[in-house]
């Protein structure tokens, strides 16, 4: 398990305060999900001490993908659905910087589903956050891809017709994915953790954050956070650490490498399983072949044209 | 039929010497016709030769045999000295069965006396259906006073090897090696090139089917020519467009290049994944075009400027991204190697249909720079050129070229690269805290970005109106204000261009053509022979679309008539207030407010020095 406690006696050439990492003050609404969010990552990158310049939080269109502009780091606020993209573009040839994505239920699994997979396959080193509550926010409650059915919304006035995505079965069906986990947003410290955790995971973190949205979805997780019966902690040695958490809700031990049990778990949606699902360490990275010969000098490259253009030569 | 093409031993027989030759290679696919015209291409540059060479693609992969659409190969143009374009039609054709040389008939590419070599082997076919069509396809030749020549490639072929489909071509290029007086010890060595990655069997029988074509053309035809070469002081490369921009973008430093497979640009990535990890640098194959643009500008922002190379319909699909790197000013290459359109259109062959969607097709107002390459020359240094530009200007540069540069190969001169063509390292010094990352020089719109990793420069890139620090901003003034500098950066480039250069008379004269990209070889070639007729006429190629070379207007206003040609549609000038003028056209006459005229086609093909002069005259001759 990730212990963050630093335990070399080198004094550290530059702390960093929370203040470090705060951007502009948010406008989201008073008690939705993404502030909290907001909190754990910005407290995440104060205790890993990462130098503001060298993080940078890319993010899609929506609530959620605003968040780049309230931290004081790099920030990417691109393209609705495009994310993804973006950030594996900065990650392939820059392995000393890092990198969390922000997005929504509809940046994610609608608009941008096909990057969503294909990014889960190239697991190049970056903590995905998928900010999931259940509803377009930002264009003003449409049915979104993970919208439970029959909830009635502005494009479904009569209830939302088809049974919604499941992110985390989606995410643990791509091949070549390695680290799926679930949390919610009013578990702040279960976050957190998992925040924690994905750091160090070697490749692609994806974790879902099943989010609450006081404005249009009012009340839809409350049966979840009144009932402690209805949210599951996941623990093992590997996944991650549940803390004080373990005194008010249910654990159950899950070995998140075991592809079969995660697969079941993914499809359990109540009681809510919560931390790390999935996980395959030796996941193949693409990353290690986008950052091959990063250091190649001009001589070795002038040389590699010459040979090339002798290729074409004819006199 | 005689099969021989005269009687007995041909070696006497006297050379013709010409100064320039079009000859084609037609097959069915699979058949290899495209490597016969490309080893002819490349031993004829060696010579000295001046060539160009296009390729005949069909549409599928495995089309059926013996189909017109199913038609491959490759148009030869060889000449004397330089060939800048393909010419018109062919002197000579060798065709390996009836069907794919229709094809060639249909498109136009031959005229009374063209010499033909035919293979008449399916005069005898088991298949009574295949020997009709034979014998009437023949009969009509004839009648087209095509110079029509019977000759045994499969059954010569088959003496050698077994399936005479993986024999013929090289056969018949020996052949042809023959007729035109090539040097056979560079034919070996292309075809060892050829098949070096085969068996050294396979090269063996190659060779052996070589100088078998070579040695049954001296023994049994007539036909000789020579087309002299004009020895060249300078070392040179053969390449093809696509090639040329692959070596270009090497050149340019570029690390990245992120791509999607589309038809005519693809092969860019081909050599280019083969050739650029030995520079450290990567293809990256994304799931889909906008990932390929978007995993780009992703590179860009981290600091490594990139590129990324496409078509028409994938430039449709980049053009939210591309509008977003406008906005957030980050410096890409794009590449658009233009194919037919709209929609699917003719996805090998050329077409100049994508200028109004470069300059224009994205959300709002996104000024850009706007390139297109006219020679093989331009395909390797215009992404020079454009790396440096995106980045001083902060902004994409779109680098038009289209499928006649794209597969035609074409001798260059070879160019020495250097370290200053590279891009720099990425400077991670600390940034200047006082200067915000949109610091926007009010005189020049430019402005430095800070690069992640770079202390107290962290900002965060937005799509939305932002102000000078990057903050999301929705006051009119901080949006005219950053719409100003965001335009004023193409002025700014500008006035630091020359203008454009005329060939003919700068001065002025009767008419003045104006084009762009690849029609330049044939323009200029057209425009030569009417000259030499005392037809006074020049032409002029635009090199920038976005911003234009300064001073159109002033030259423009020393001829009498202008005429835009390009290979885009436009209505015909009976069409009177609904007529829709060419691309070019639209917006020169919008730039300059100058009565432009055009003549435009859409054949697929390039477009001939013949077709344009006889525009030319047309155009003249209704003044």
């Amino acid at each position: 398990m990730t212990n963050i406690t630093d335990w070399t006696l080198e004094p550290r050439m530059r702390e960093f305060e929370l203040g470090d990492y705060i951007g502009a003050a948010p406008r989201w609404c008073p008690s939705c999900g993404n502030h909290t969010v907001l909190k754990c990552l910005q407290k995440l990158c104060k205790d890993l001490n990462l130098p503001p310049e060298k993080t940078v939080v890319v993010s899609g269109i929506g609530c959620s993908s605003r968040l780049p502009h309230h931290m004081g780091t790099y920030g990417f606020h691109s393209l609705h659905g495009r994310a993804l993209p973006v950030a594996c573009g900065i990650r392939a040839r820059r392995p000393d910087l890092s990198i969390f994505v922000v997005t929504g239920d509809g940046d994610c699994c609608a608009i941008g589903a096909g990057h969503w997979l294909h990014a889960l396959r190239y697991n190049m080193k970056m903590t995905v956050l998928l900010l999931d509550n259940n509803i377009y926010g930002l264009t003003k409650k449409q049915t979104s891809p993970t919208t439970p059915a029959h909830t009635r919304t502005n494009t479904h006035p009569n209830g939302a017709p088809l049974d919604p995505v499941n992110p985390i079965a989606t995410a643990i069906s791509m091949t070549n994915a390695s680290f799926v986990a679930q949390c919610v947003d009013w578990l702040p410290e279960h976050l957190y953790n998992t925040l924690l955790r994905a750091q160090s995971h070697p490749g692609l973190s994806f974790i879902r954050i099943r989010q609450r949205c006081p404005h249009f979805m009012k009340g839809h997780l409350d049966a979840f956070i009144n009932d402690t019966d209805k949210l599951q902690l996941l623990t093992d040695p590997n996944g991650v650490a549940t803390g004080s958490l373990t005194q008010t809700y249910k654990t159950v031990s899950h070995d998140p490498t075991d592809i079969a049990l995660a697969t079941k778990i993914s499809r359990q949606t109540d009681p809510i399983p919560l931390g790390l699902i999935y996980l395959n360490e030796s996941a193949v990275r693409y990353d290690e072949f986008t950052q091959k010969g990063i250091i190649t000098s001009e001589e070795e490259k002038l040389s590699a044209i010459e040979a090339e253009l002798d290729k074409f030569a004819i006199t | 039929m005689p099969v021989s093409l005269c009687d007995g031993l041909q070696t006497n027989c006297r050379r013709k010497t010409v100064s320039q030759h079009i000859i084609e290679f037609v097959s069915d696919a699979g058949e290899g016709a495209q490597t016969a015209g490309q080893c002819l291409g490349t031993i004829s540059a060696k010579m000295g030769n001046g060539i160009w060479t296009v390729e005949i693609i069909p549409a599928e992969v495995e089309p059926p045999r013996r189909s017109r659409a199913g038609a491959s190969g490759n148009r030869v143009r060889i000449g004397s000295g330089r060939i800048t374009n393909a010419g018109d039609q062919a002197d000579l054709v060798i065709a390996f069965n009836e069907q794919v040389l229709y094809s060639r008939f249909d498109v136009g590419a031959i005229r009374e006396g063209t010499l033909i070599l035919l293979d008449d082997k399916w005069a005898e076919s088991d298949d009574e259906h295949i020997r009709n069509e034979f014998h009437d396809a023949v009969e009509d030749f004839k009648s087209r006073k095509a110079d029509l020549r019977f000759i045994p490639i499969e059954a010569e072929t088959k003496k050698i090897i077994r399936d005479p489909r993986h024999g013929k071509n090289i056969w018949a290029l020996g052949l042809v090696c023959a007729l035109y007086d090539r040097d056979l010890s560079l034919a070996e060595i292309e075809i060892a090139k050829k098949f070096a990655k085969k068996s050294q069997e396979i090269v063996d029988t190659n060779l052996r089917l070589l100088h078998a074509g070579y040695d049954w053309a001296l023994a049994n035809t007539d036909i000789r020519f020579s087309i002299p070469a004009e020895p060249s002081d300078v070392p040179k490369i053969v390449v093809n467009g696509n090639i040329a921009l692959a070596l270009g973008i090497m050149s340019a430093g570029i690390e990245v290049c992120s791509m999607y497979p589309i038809t005519p640009a693809t092969s860019i990535s081909h050599y280019l994944a083969e050739a650029f990890p030995k520079m450290g640098c990567i293809v990256h194959q994304s799931e889909d075009e906008i990932s390929a643009i978007g995993f780009a500008i992703g590179a860009s922002f981290a600091g490594k400027t990139p590129v990324t190379i496409t078509s028409g319909p994938g430039l449709a699909l980049k053009n939210e991204f591309l509008a977003l790197a406008v906005m957030a000013e980050l410096p890409i290459v794009v590449i658009v190697v233009q194919r037919g359109g709209p929609s699917t259109g003719l996805p090998t062959r050329v077409e100049q249909g994508d200028l109004l969607s470069a300059l224009y097709a994205q959300p709002g107002d996104a000024p850009k720079i706007v390139l297109a390459p006219s020679t093989h020359e331009e395909c390797f240094h215009f992404v020079i050129t454009a790396r440096k530009l995106a980045e001083t200007f902060r902004t994409p540069v779109i680098l038009l070229s289209d499928a006649n540069l794209a597969t035609g190969q074409q001798p260059i001169p070879r160019p020495t690269p250097r370290a200053s063509w590279f891009e720099p390292p990425i400077d991670l010094s600390d940034w200047d805290e006082t200067v915000p990352p949109f610091a926007w020089d009010p005189e020049t719109g430019l402005s430095q970005r800070p690069i992640p990793g770079q202390k107290n420069g962290h900002y965060v890139v937005t799509g939305l109106a932002h102000d000078t620090y990057g903050h999301v901003a929705y006051e009119s003034s901080i949006n005219e204000n950053a719409m100003r500098a965001r335009s004023r950066k193409l002025a700014t480039l500008q006035h630091a261009l020359k203008p454009p250069v005329v060939h003919g008379d700068p001065n002025g004269g009767d008419l003045l053509v104006v084009g762009w990209g690849s029609p330049r070889g044939a323009i200029e070639e057209a425009v030569d022979t009417l000259r030499a007729q005392n037809i006074n006429v020049s032409s002029v190629t635009l090199k920038f679309l976005s911003p234009f070379e300064p001073g159109l207007k002033e030259l423009f206003a020393k001829y009498k008539r202008v005429l835009c040609i390009e290979i885009n549609y436009s209505d015909p000038p009976s069409f009177g207030d609904a007529r829709r003028y060419s691309q070019l056209c639209t917006i020169l006459r919008a730039h300059t407010l100058c009565d432009i005229d055009c003549w435009s086609h859409v054949p697929g093909i390039p477009l001939t020095p013949n077709d344009i002069e006889q525009a030319i005259l047309d155009h003249l001759a209704h003044a």
